[in-house]
């Protein structure tokens, strides 16, 4: 049996349905690109898999029980990078990572904290608040929760979006070692993105 | 537990001081504009005080709850709060409290002032005071339901209104009963008792009806 | 959610079965508020103390009956689409709002109406009036949430949610009021000491109200049947039903 499993999903915003019987399965090391033009349903379907929406139709589960009876334990499982980054404008770098990671169940140390914003790249903008650095860093501020979570699925909504082609290189180093350590990855992106490591599933929705 | 929630809004809300100062000069405002309204007669202003205060103070803490959620659900902070491994419930819990702190407590600190205005004695004033410390709580925690129902919808300021406001009307009764209960002589336990039972129920029930609305609200 | 009888409310089999029960209850709500109507202005005696003023309470203490029955019913409605998913009786709840605003308003105007040749004035802030006026601004909240709201899914739970909460609430507040009321005017007129009702009053009001629930549940079920078209209009069978119409 496969770690995650989706079945049968369906989609509808409003009156439209965006995507119906989607199946797929995801195991250890393994990465799910979801692929699509604007409007098809990927951020929706992410949403699901997080457990923010509820498919029309459909079951998603994981290690073969429903995420909606899981709840807590599954939240504790995975990490959600939306659209939205959750970075605060008023907080530093540091104070973000180091609350998002409280948030996501996982307490760290200011030391970690500084590790992990340096290899990300913000060497030295650590007490920076967050209003004063550029899209791509904000974004950065975000991914290097990654870094420090210690989740095994990575759940990510256009990642590389306002990154450079540094950090673009850095995110498929840290998605390599993810998935070479046996995590998962589901991610969409209109970038292409070489990942050697694991096997890729390539999803298409219309 | 929800205690970094709390020390992370009072974080969010230093930084951002004029939106606590807002909160609370509209009430003294509020407040210090009846008197124009009404003449200062001074043994009608005494009687009116209470009941003024609080609806001051009501109509100050609903203004503010706009921010409770709006800014986090904004920049993506709320989706991952949905996703936390704690119980969303108790991080509701420490933001309703954290609203409390911002803008209720500097309420409660202010109204013995704001009383003096109205002479009221020193009875009236402890009473007031003890009243509002009781009841402001509940007006955050109900008050979350209301900004969690309306989170991202046009016009959400003007419609939390109609929907916590009716749900206010309790604990302005018994605010302001405690006070005039007391200047009549009749003694305020029972009044304040009472606003401790309604605070009690809210924080039991009040966070996880909140917490069921956010989960409607984000889907 | 196993239950079979979940699939006989489904929205297109209600709407036919309900197609066929509106003339009943709209025919037995006719006739019976001509003849609760003819009892209360002709039969029912004169009042020795209120005169021919008191006839409004037909019309009042029916309305008012109704506004809190109507409020309670559509919160269940609300809180069972909530728990079980069941679109259904979130449409109905939607359908019994506007309903149940109406006959709280109707109350209130009554109330004031009768107000004035009994108390000589409008409006007092008697318990009853002032949980009325309430009870209508909890109705108003809960049309208005749903009508902010576009995705109808969302706007049917977060209405549960206001409906449910609005339900706790009531009794706490009807008492807080009721208090509130006796601290302030203890010796003002209540409603409460109603002279003895002759029987026929009694048949009467009885009468008015079961018109009132005949005329509620077939208003309410015209309404959920436009709330089911518009949100099954994309549906085959809709689809078909516009093909007989054409």
């Amino acid at each position: 049996m496969s770690i995650l499993q989706g079945s049968d999903l369906e989609c509808v915003r409003g009156d439209r349905r965006l995507f119906r019987d989607i199946n797929f399965s995801l195991n250890a090391g393994e990465l799910l690109q979801v692929h699509g033009p604007n409007g098809s349903g990927k951020t929706s379907l992410l949403r699901m898999l997080c457990g923010l929406a509820t498919p029309a139709h459909g079951k998603i589960c994981w290690h073969g029980t429903d995420i909606r009876s899981l709840k807590g334990d599954y939240y504790g499982a995975i990490t959600y990078l939306g659209h939205l980054s959750g970075v605060k404008d008023d907080l530093t770098a540091i104070e973000n990572l180091r609350i998002s990671s409280a948030l996501a169940g996982v307490e760290i140390e200011a030391k970690k904290a500084h590790e992990a914003l340096q290899h990300m790249g913000l060497g030295g903008r650590e007490l920076l608040p967050a209003k004063v650095l550029s899209q791509g860093q904000r974004r950065r501020v975000a991914l290097a929760r990654l870094l420090v979570c210690g989740t095994v699925l990575w759940i990510l909504d256009e990642p590389l979006a306002a990154l450079d082609s540094a950090a673009v290189k850095l995110m498929q180093t840290l998605l390599e070692q993810h998935l070479g350590k046996g995590g998962m990855v589901v991610m969409t992106t209109h970038q292409e993105i070489d990942i050697t490591t694991g096997a890729t599933q390539r999803l298409q929705l219309t | 537990m929800s205690l970094w929630v709390i020390q992370r809004d009072l974080l969010l809300a230093m930084r951002r001081r004029s939106d606590v100062l807002t909160t609370l000069f509209f009430f003294i405002i509020v407040v210090s504009l009846f008197p124009l309204g009404v003449g200062p007669e001074i043994n009608i202003l005494r009687t009116m005080a209470p009941g003024v205060v609080w609806v001051a103070a009501l109509l100050a803490s609903m203004l503010s709850l706009g921010r409770m959620f709006s800014s986090d659900y904004l920049d993506g902070t709320l989706e991952q709060m949905l996703l936390s491994p704690q119980s969303l419930s108790m991080l509701v819990l420490g933001k309703a409290l954290a609203h409390w702190l911002v803008t209720g407590v500097p309420l409660v600190l202010m109204s013995p002032v704001l009383g003096i205005q109205y002479d009221l004695s020193a009875d009236a004033l402890l009473v007031l005071t003890a009243s509002l410390l009781l009841g402001t709580p509940v007006l955050s925690l109900i008050g979350a339901i209301g900004a969690a129902l309306t989170l991202g919808l046009r016009g959400g300021g003007v419609l939390v209104s109609l929907l916590v406001l009716p749900l206010y009307i309790p604990i302005l009764i018994f605010g302001a009963g405690a006070v005039e209960a007391s200047a009549a002589g009749l003694g305020a336990g029972a009044h304040l008792s009472l606003l401790g039972a309604f605070l009690l129920a809210s924080l039991v029930l009040a966070p996880w009806a909140t917490a069921v609305s956010l989960r409607i609200s984000m889907e | 959610m196993a239950i079979n009888w979940f699939k006989y409310s489904s929205p297109a089999s209600f709407y036919f079965l309900a197609g066929k029960m509106i003339p009943l209850f709209t025919i037995a709500a006719i006739i019976l508020f001509a003849v609760g109507l003819y009892i209360g202005f002709f039969v029912a005696p004169t009042d020795f103390q209120q005169g021919e003023a008191y006839r409004i309470i037909f019309i009042h203490v029916p309305a008012a009956w109704m506004s809190m029955f109507l409020y309670v019913i559509m919160a269940i409605w609300a809180g069972i689409g909530l728990a079980f998913n069941t679109r259904l009786s979130s449409m109905m709840a939607t359908a019994i709002a506007p309903t149940g605003a109406m006959f709280t308003f109707l109350a209130l105007w009554t109330g004031a109406l009768w107000g004035k040749p009994m108390w000589g004035t409008w409006w007092v802030w008697d318990a009853r009036l002032t949980s009325e006026l309430i009870l209508l601004f909890l109705y108003i909240g809960f049309m208005s949430l749903q009508a902010a709201i576009d995705d109808p899914r969302r706007a049917d739970k977060a209405g549960a949610v206001i409906a449910l909460v609005g339900v706790v609430n009531i009794p706490i507040i009807y008492f807080s009021v009721k208090w509130w009321n006796t601290l302030h005017q203890g010796a003002t007129v209540s409603v409460t000491q109603s002279p003895k009702m002759a029987a026929t009053m009694l048949t009467g009001m009885l009468i008015m109200s079961i018109a009132c629930w005949m005329y509620a549940i077939a208003v309410i079920l015209i309404r959920t049947r436009t709330i089911i078209l518009e949100r099954e209009r994309h549906t085959a069978w809709v689809g078909e039903l516009r093909g007989m119409a054409q």
